[in-house]
């Protein structure tokens, strides 16, 4: 890593911590005390042997003194001091302070990482609160339960006269309720308590499928050399417990299968190696469809993947039934997704294919291409609707463009200001 | 016979102790517990007031409500809706599709009695 001109103030901030005066310094490596002095403000570069010298003197690592283990640090303070604008923090001596107070420095950029850290336990749990039908139904159940009892207990209490069999039959209600609140709390905690992470535990059937697709890296070599079916897979798989997920895995094991016939991964990569990748001239190339192209580079195994890719699929309704994330790119798990993103935009045009750069919200602001495309999955007919689904790879890139495409995860969670696609407050701008 | 009510509330035990209440103090009760032809109970019954429970089987007390508002015979209906969720969403939903009260669960007998009389007031 190059000096970032701060090497002096480390230097007279780990002399200083090592209680060594300036001439002492400077006589130990055989330099003037006015040199070291420049040099400790920053006035002088170095490097080399002398600061080598001084690194050894001051038993610490020559890489310390030279990059700082505060490039990092410095990093954290710039996002720190980005998302407090209005405290107007000194960005222009933003190294000098890490160098010269690492301790204050990573103070500030603990704090900073602990609030982004709550942050996103915020975005799930809302995301889960909001949006959880089983959570919701099981609060709605044990409110229901509450006010029964809570109703006629209090029938019971204040009317002390009431005839025996009204009382009998409260008596009998209360304790029917009583059974059935017990029992709902009961479910609504082993619900909560499902994991050591809380927040990202779902116990929904599309929770169960994601943790199947993911323990299998979204990669089945039983089904490309047809070794094994859709059937027996889903059949040996533990983790998905309840129908639905079983089902839902079944439909994507199925659709894999077709498409491992369809394309042998050995000649997509030989597409790969040629093209590059550009699914639709992989798919000119080959004479197939782009939707199967997208679908097959979303299940290469990570280490043939030219970089990480992300997948999402979506039926018409907008649900998606296929989420596969890559760093910086979010699928809700139970809010819909956000309005914005390319795949949406793919059902308005079926078979055409679209481009799109997206940028996401967030600390480092990342950038994917993302190549789009929705395809009929009924046959035609004058008479029903033709359905279709939409798929969409998700490219990470390398080099950022100045006018990308503004998105976000969900609106619950986004903290985009002015945006027409917003259908729900933001827990980020108002909070929970 | 007094005033009449309609509870329209999907919890059996809920419709019976709120129908005890209410009738030992004089209100002529009638209950509906789904969503589906709950409209139509409000249209047979003619009730001076109606208890709305948001989360029916069938159809959402909203929609229900949306429906009490855009008929000229029930526009002017008093309605306490009820629900399980307090949220001041869920409380500026009922305020749109025009209630009359809002109530949280759980309430209190009192509180429920208190509320309709002030209805019919």
């Amino acid at each position: 890593m190059a000096q970032d001109g701060m090497v002096g103030s480390r230097i007279r901030e780990r002399r200083v911590a090592a209680g060594q005066r300036q001439a002492q310094l400077a006589k130990a490596v055989g330099i003037s005390a006015s040199y070291l002095n420049l040099i400790e403000h920053n006035k002088r570069r170095i490097g080399g042997k002398l600061l080598l010298d001084i690194a050894t003197e001051l038993g610490v690592d020559y890489a310390q003194l030279n990059e700082g283990a505060e490039a990092n640090l410095v990093a954290s303070l710039r996002y720190a001091a980005a998302e407090y604008p209005d405290v107007a923090a000194e960005m222009d001596r933003i190294e000098e302070f890490a160098g010269r107070f690492p301790g204050w420095a990573r103070l500030i950029a603990e704090g900073q990482e602990a609030v982004q850290r709550l942050q996103r336990t915020a975005e799930t749990l809302s995301d889960r609160m909001s949006h959880d039908p089983y959570l919701a139904a099981s609060m709605h159940e044990v409110l229901s339960m509450v006010t029964a009892i809570h109703s006629t207990a209090t029938i019971l209490h204040e009317d002390q006269d009431i005839a025996p069999d009204w009382r009998r039959r409260f008596v009998r209600n209360i304790n029917e309720d009583s059974q059935r609140l017990s029992d709902s709390a009961q479910a609504l905690v082993r619900f909560l308590d499902g994991g050591a992470d809380a927040a990202d535990q779902s116990g929904s059937p599309q929770h169960e499928v994601d943790q199947f697709l993911q323990h299998h890296n979204y990669h089945f070599p039983q089904l490309e050399s047809l070794e094994q079916t859709p059937d027996t897979l889903v059949a040996a798989a533990p983790e998905l417990k309840s129908a639905s997920a079983r089902a839902q895995t079944r439909g994507l094991l199925r659709q894999y299968e077709r498409d491992a016939q369809a394309l042998d991964l050995n000649v997509l990569q030989d597409a790969l190696g040629q093209e590059g990748l550009d699914p639709a001239t992989i798919a000119n190339r080959l004479n197939v469809p782009i939707g199967l192209v997208l679908r097959r580079l979303a299940v290469l195994p990570e280490d043939q993947q030219p970089k990480p890719l992300g997948f999402v699929v979506c039926d018409a309704a907008g649900t998606l039934l296929f989420r596969r994330e890559v760093k910086g790119f979010v699928a809700p798990k139970f809010s819909a997704a956000c309005a914005k993103w390319p795949v949406f935009e793919a059902l308005t045009r079926p078979a055409q294919p679209i481009r799109r750069t997206i940028e996401v919200p967030g600390r480092d602001q990342e950038q994917f291409d993302c190549f789009a495309v929705s395809e009929a999955i009924s046959t035609p007919s004058f008479d029903q609707p033709t359905l279709y689904h939409s798929y969409m790879l998700v490219v990470p890139r390398d080099a950022r463009v100045t006018s990308p495409l503004l998105v976000g995860a969900s609106c619950r969670v986004c903290p985009r200001q002015k945006c027409e696609g917003r259908h729900t407050p933001s827990v980020l701008i108002e909070g929970i | 016979m007094g005033k009449r009510v309609l509870l329209i509330e999907d919890e059996p035990n809920i419709i019976e102790a709120i129908s005890f209440i209410l009738s030992r103090d004089g209100w002529d009760v009638a209950t509906h517990s789904n969503g589906h032809d709950a409209m139509e109970a409000v249209r047979v019954r003619h009730p001076d007031v109606v208890i709305l429970d948001v989360m029916l089987p069938g159809r959402s007390g909203y929609d229900i409500l949306n429906e009490i508002r855009a008929d000229a015979e029930t526009q002017t209906l008093p309605v306490l809706m009820l629900t399980a969720r307090g949220q001041v969403k869920d409380r500026e939903m009922a305020e749109e599709a025009g209630a009359s009260m809002f109530m949280t669960k759980p309430f209190s007998n009192a509180d429920v009695l208190n509320a309709v009389k002030e209805l019919v007031a």
